[in-house]
């Protein structure tokens, strides 16, 4: 027999999906529930409006918006923006809206926050999942302790870390290079071990006893028991930390501001620091910040559900 | 080909020394899976040592050093600290910290306690939260930016409704009283939905049973709120507010994309703060000294919030 076969009926011990709510018959519709109702709207609502703003304005001229700046319409419908921050505007046309006619190298900066996330989800993943693992199923001296010590990083404020993380960077000559960017959160964060450790202690025992019997070690039962059984939380871990990594701002503006490994969110905040004062292209800045935001966005109507999932216990701890 | 079934011989939990293995291995069974387990960890473990301990314990050097980053550290005692103490700014900071964390944590939670008790009463649906959850998956640079634009004195939305309702426009990010109450709102558009998921994971495991019960005895949704979610949820919302306000602590991103610190200081948080003085002043020793005195001040407030709000007891059962 394979190991592979067990799985299917066994991954349902590790993520039990939520019984379905009996469907009840619909509760009476009283004036209570009505603005309750009500209310929640208001809520997606206010949630809903920044990204609307967002799309009206970056279909808008910049030159034009100050004329009907509450206009609800995209003032001035154009594709300009998105043609003067993706490159394809010529100077003479970016300026003519109301751009700043420096090149923006928005694709190389996609690239970058693509490279950027990807290495590090990869990274961190594989192994933490390994370290998950040997916290979770192996014995060994010292486990508990050092355990406890990853947890206890988890006090730390970032910023504490961040200065002596960059000296270390420093010195190794990785300023401004994708690994210097890169390198910190590669082998490990403290978060993405615990969540993974509280999952593998509940994968099932039996089948890696069975793997034993078979006379797996460990290195097999890992790669043919542990990460199949284990493959939803793990999925969901790289989600976050793709998530994650791709929206951070405060450690790669430290080391990266080079245009040549410049990431997104860098990007954005340069792009805005460089808009002369008092007439900022607020087009380009909404189309910039949408088409960043967009991998994400479409991540999330994919995988969503996974992360919403996730919150009960990775929030709360 | 079949799932593991229960005949099979039972073996220990870890050691599978009960077994005879078929061929006399060269190392044991137990010196095999305790090098596998060390070496499962391990580069989790090199990257731990590497970017947490190491940067935690030089950051605790530095902060006795003076230190530019040109020429190495030089020892100068308790100076730092002396500084520190004295340093008008370096209070104005913690000061105008403390003022955004209550308001932002103060607004989130309530809003949040508010959205997750509707949703609770009201939906499961899949697709509220998930609009919920949105604004918390874009990059904080991304979120700022947008109301950057929002608030904005001229062009803003915002402005244009108050000026339409005959009031006086406001100067959101120009005027120092408006500057961090706008800061907090910002973020807490950008949190309120995912803490209200974190709530309403806490809601779902107060059993069904007790709001029947409650029903029965003719109780008002408010009088059920009352008595039966808050302190059933206290050891979640407790948990929460850990969490949250933590974060809270760290604001950077949305400071250094709009105000920068200003108007005179008005906006300038700790971790602004101590970011200008070792990546703008090449004064990593005292930042260092004011980043410890940070992280000693969150492990305190942490440990009594965990005393106050008795986190880890139930009132359940």
């Amino acid at each position: 027999m394979t190991l592979t076969t067990a799985a299917p009926e066994l991954a349902s011990t590790i993520e039990p999906t939520p019984p379905k709510p009996p469907r009840a018959k619909k509760p009476k519709m009283t004036v209570g529930r009505f603005f309750a109702w009500v209310a929640l709207g208001g809520v997606m609502l206010v949630t809903l409006i920044p990204f609307y703003w967002m799309l009206r304005t970056s279909f808008s001229t910049t030159l034009s918006l100050g004329s009907d700046p509450s206009s609800l319409l995209p003032v001035d419908f154009t594709f300009g923006a998105y043609e003067r921050v993706l490159g394809l505007a010529t100077p003479e046309e970016a300026l003519a809206e109301g751009g700043s006619g420096a090149s923006i190298n928005f694709w190389a900066y996609l690239r970058n926050s693509l490279i950027v996330a990807t290495v590090t989800t990869v990274g961190q993943v594989l192994f933490c999942s390994m370290a998950a693992y040997s916290f979770a199923r192996l014995q060994w001296k010292g486990r508990d302790l050092v355990f406890a010590a990853f947890i206890a990083a988890l006090m730390v404020p970032p910023i504490f870390t961040t200065i002596p993380n960059f000296v270390t960077i420093r010195e190794l000559g990785l300023l401004n290079t994708y690994a210097g960017i890169i390198l910190p959160t590669l082998l490990m964060t403290p978060f993405a071990v615990f969540f993974l450790r509280q999952f593998f202690l509940g994968i099932s025992r039996e089948v890696e006893e069975a793997a034993i019997i078979d006379g797996a070690g460990p290195i097999r039962r890992f790669f043919q028991v542990i990460l199949p059984l284990g493959s939803a939380p793990i999925a969901t871990l790289a989600i976050l930390t793709y998530i994650t990594s791709w929206n951070e701002y405060f450690w790669p503006q430290l080391v990266g501001r080079d245009e040549e490994v410049r990431v997104l969110t860098v990007a954005l905040g340069v792009f805005r620091s460089q808009s002369p004062q008092g007439g900022p292209d607020w087009a380009g800045l909404m189309a910039a910040t949408l088409i960043a935001a967009l991998p994400i966005l479409i991540l999330f109507v994919f995988m969503g559900r996974r992360v919403i999932n996730s919150i009960g216990y990775s929030g709360t701890k | 080909m079949s799932a593991p079934t229960t005949e099979r011989p039972r073996v220990g939990r870890q050691t599978p020394s009960g077994l005879v293995p078929p061929k006399k291995p060269l190392i044991s069974l137990k010196g095999r899976e305790s090098l596998a387990a060390w070496g499962f960890v391990l580069p989790a473990l090199i990257g731990f040592i590497a970017f947490f301990v190491w940067p935690a314990l030089s950051g605790l050097y530095y902060s006795f050093t003076d230190f530019d980053l040109l020429s190495d550290p030089e020892f100068i005692g308790f100076d730092n600290y002396t500084r520190l103490l004295g340093d008008p700014l370096f209070w104005n900071a913690m000061g105008t910290t403390a003022y955004y964390v209550l308001i932002n944590i103060g607004l989130q939670t309530v809003l949040a306690l508010g959205i997750a008790v509707l949703m609770h009463r009201l939906t499961q649906s899949m697709v509220i939260r998930g609009v919920v959850m949105l604004p918390y998956l874009i990059a904080n640079v991304i979120a700022a930016l947008v109301w950057f634009y929002m608030f904005d004195f001229q062009f803003g939305i915002v402005n244009e409704v108050i000026n339409a309702t005959g009031l006086d426009r406001v100067a959101f990010f120009g005027e120092s009283e408006w500057a961090i109450p706008t800061v907090a709102l910002i973020n807490v558009w950008r949190h309120m939905g995912y803490t209200a998921l974190l709530i309403f994971a806490g809601l779902q495991t107060i059993p069904k049973e007790v709001y029947e019960a409650g029903a029965i005895d003719g109780g008002s949704e408010l009088r059920m709120f009352r008595s039966i979610t808050l302190p059933l949820l206290r050891p979640v919302l407790a948990m929460v507010l850990v969490v949250t306000v933590t974060g809270s602590f760290q604001l950077f991103d949305t400071i250094a994309v709009t105000t920068q610190g200003g108007p005179v200081n008005s906006t300038r948080v700790i971790n602004y703060y101590i970011f200008d003085m070792a990546f703008n002043r090449f004064d990593f020793g005292y930042g260092s000294a004011m980043a410890f005195a940070l992280f000693v001040f969150l492990a305190v407030f942490t440990y009594i919030q965990l005393r106050l709000t008795r986190a880890n007891k139930s009132d359940l059962g």
